[in-house]
């Protein structure tokens, strides 16, 4: 195990692959010259070129589809957004391109590339640079989509990600670039679709994924202090999703919360609740209590920032309703 | 060049130029026939009128080049050496299509002949047809890519996007703007604020021309220029070919009398391609009315084939619904990029 920040364990996968495979190439804005604009890929021009670490003119829209191509091809691109929020432009290419192209030309062109980048807000970049995406990505059949929470997690997926056949999406978090976790040495690649229990517990599950795992954590290490023993279960990947974890915290704990960053209405929680009420709705004791963003866009000012998003206090309030402790 | 009368070898390509022309024809001919007996679905974009924009781009290139076009994507399907039957079998939705009959119409694909596929959304396969130019680049081979597109699309934010990285990055891909004259129904004249598309690759410093598209020798000429720049300098050029389609946009779009008129579109059917090209033969002496009817029947006979066998083709399983979606491999074990 080594010690290393979420943004240096992204790095070492980048890295990694790049070595691995020379088919594998990093493109985005800012990725080459500048090392990044949130320094993940610091240090990769230098060991691999500039035809394998690529900057771009800010084109979302062209330099995705630049990478649609090259996988069509056989190579195996890895396109950095710059946020998920710029990445919008870029949702041609992404879902009536990389998602579809395996499937209308009936199984001749599959799309071995990455999309990764920052998703959800940070401190106070307003609404248009606070958006979290993984729903409408994640509605997309012929992607894969994964959130990972922890520097382990971070490396281990994107590893899978860059090995896996098809297009997968992965989602960052500014927020998160700074946490440090333990990362196992050595070629450490975690299987996309597995979900993975974070902290036990026996009275009640909060499920959630990304930076929203540590939410989920400390709300938990609060609770413990009355006597309330929380399971935290981490999606990690959001499709396919890992719906036997889902049933069995919610046959353990018999209550759940569903966390997540982005806006409630067709929220991924709401299909989280889905697989519940479908798989085990005779396992629960309490209606499940969903947390997410305001319904609102991102205001600027920091009280109402604070006010908009989902945090711990709310975590906590609704671990309390599930367990009628209130 | 081909146009000698004494020059066997330019005949003989002369007649094969015909044959693929030919062929487009009579097959869209057939196609529009099975779309009104309900054979084919959805929608149906003919390529009637632009044939020797297809024919004569693609005679210029090498089986290990690419291809990538647009939804009216028949035409260029067939000139790069798709079978008809397994392109009139994918249009009937059926098994043995060149997509699994998952495609359609607007999707042909076919790995084989290196034909990146029919696209349907407007500009968005001019990025991809870049980052295949890309790849050529990256991995240090002499193969070009064609991208088709209709004038339109020099409109839509992915051509200029996707203009600048290939003129930026010196990759090797030729767009071929079909210039129709019509986005669906609007004149080019109602939706580009300069007539002389071609100029438009002035903006990237990139090779540009303008070509009569219904002129197959015009546009072999434009495009063996463009693609000789591309193989051996792996630079990119923007030919702007001229041409008009002798149908409607669709299948339920009137061929003239709301956007265009009768008297323009028979204007245009004087400058059949098919017929010009044969006159020109007949003229040189290279074929004769006879053999002309018997390439006509033969080729309408590899037409029926074809119907008779997307016909006969089975309907796709219902299970074959869920596959495709995603691919179940992973590369654990690396391939090298650049082949020897």
């Amino acid at each position: 195990m080594t010690v290393m920040t979420y943004r240096d364990a992204l790095n070492a996968a980048l890295r990694e692959e790049m070595r691995r495979d020379d088919r594998v190439f990093l493109m985005g804005e800012e990725v080459a010259v500048y090392q990044g604009a949130y320094k993940v890929s610091k240090g990769l021009l230098q060991e691999f070129g500039e035809m394998r670490v690529v900057d771009t003119p800010i084109t979302e829209l062209g330099f995705a589809g630049v990478g649609v191509g090259a996988a069509m091809v056989g190579l195996r691109p890895i396109i950095e957004f710059m946020t998920w929020n710029f990445a919008l432009l870029a949702l041609d290419q992404v879902v009536n391109a990389a998602a579809k192209m395996l499937y209308m030309s009936g199984g001749q062109y599959n799309m071995p590339m990455v999309f990764r980048g920052p998703n959800g807000a940070a401190l106070q970049l307003a609404a248009q640079h606070s958006q979290a995406w993984e729903s409408w990505l994640a509605h997309i059949p012929g992607l894969k989509v994964v959130a990972p929470g922890t520097p382990a997690d971070a490396k281990g997926l994107l590893k899978a990600a860059v090995r896996d056949d098809n297009p997968v999406i992965v989602l960052e978090g500014e927020m998160l670039y700074n946490v440090k976790g333990e990362v196992p040495d050595g070629d450490f690649v975690i299987p996309l679709g597995k979900a993975e229990v974070k902290r036990a517990g026996t009275d009640a599950s909060i499920i959630t994924y990304g930076k929203m795992i540590n939410v989920a954590l400390t709300a938990a290490e609060q609770l413990a202090k009355d006597g309330v023993h929380v399971e935290v279960l981490d999606l990690r990947t959001l499709r396919p999703m890992d719906v036997p974890a889902i049933v069995a915290t919610v046959e353990k704990t018999n209550r759940a919360v569903v966390l997540e960053e982005g806006w409630e209405v067709c929220g991924m929680g709401a299909q989280v609740v889905d697989y519940i009420q479908r798989e085990c709705f005779d396992s629960l004791d309490a209606p499940i209590v969903r947390v997410h963003q305001a319904d609102t866009p991102m205001p600027y000012a920091k009280s109402l920032e604070k006010f908009a998003k989902p945090d711990v206090a709310k975590t906590v309030a609704a671990v309390r309703k599930v367990c009628y402790l209130d | 060049m081909a146009r000698k009368k004494s020059d066997p070898a330019a005949a003989a390509l002369n007649r094969e130029l015909l044959r693929s022309m030919l062929m487009q024809r009579r097959f869209e001919e057939r196609c529009a026939e099975a779309y009104a007996l309900g054979k084919i679905g959805g929608f149906c974009h003919l390529y009637i009128g632009q044939e020797a924009v297809s024919t004569g781009t693609l005679s210029m290139l090498r089986p290990d080049d690419y291809v990538i076009t647009t939804y009216r994507d028949h035409g260029q399907a067939l000139a790069r050496g798709l079978s008809a039957r397994a392109i009139m079998a994918e249009l009937f939705g059926r098994s043995d299509g060149c997509a699994r009959g998952k495609g359609g119409s607007m999707h042909l694909f076919d790995k084989q002949h290196n034909f990146l596929g029919g696209h349907g959304i407007v500009g968005g396969h001019i990025p991809i047809a870049t980052g295949v130019a890309f790849a050529i680049k990256y991995r240090g081979g002499d193969q070009v890519i064609v991208c088709f597109f209709g004038e339109a699309a020099i409109n839509n934010g992915a051509f200029h996007e996707a203009a600048n990285m290939a003129a930026l990055w010196k990759l090797p891909v030729i767009y071929i703007i079909e210039n129709n004259r019509y986005g669906m129904g609007t004149a080019i004249e109602r939706a580009a604020s300069i007539h002389d598309i071609y100029e438009r690759a002035g903006s990237y410093d990139m090779a540009r021309d303008v070509v009569d598209g219904q002129d197959v020798f015009a546009v072999r000429d434009a495009v063996g220029k463009a693609v000789d720049r591309a193989r051996t300098q792996g630079m990119p050029t923007l030919l702007e070919v001229r041409t008009y389609r002798f149908m409607g946009h669709s299948m339920s779009d009137a061929v003239s009398g709301t956007y265009r008129t009768k008297a323009e579109l028979d204007e245009y059917l004087k400058r059949d391609p098919i017929t010009l090209l044969r006159s020109r033969m007949q003229e040189a002496g290279e074929i004769t009315e006879d053999e002309v009817a018997a390439l006509d029947a033969e080729i309408k006979a590899l037409c029926q084939d074809a119907w008779d066998f997307a016909d006969a083709s089975p309907e796709l399983p219902l299970e074959a619904l869920y596959e495709d979606v995603l691919v179940d491999t992973t590369s654990d074990a690396a391939e090298p990029a650049v082949r020897g």
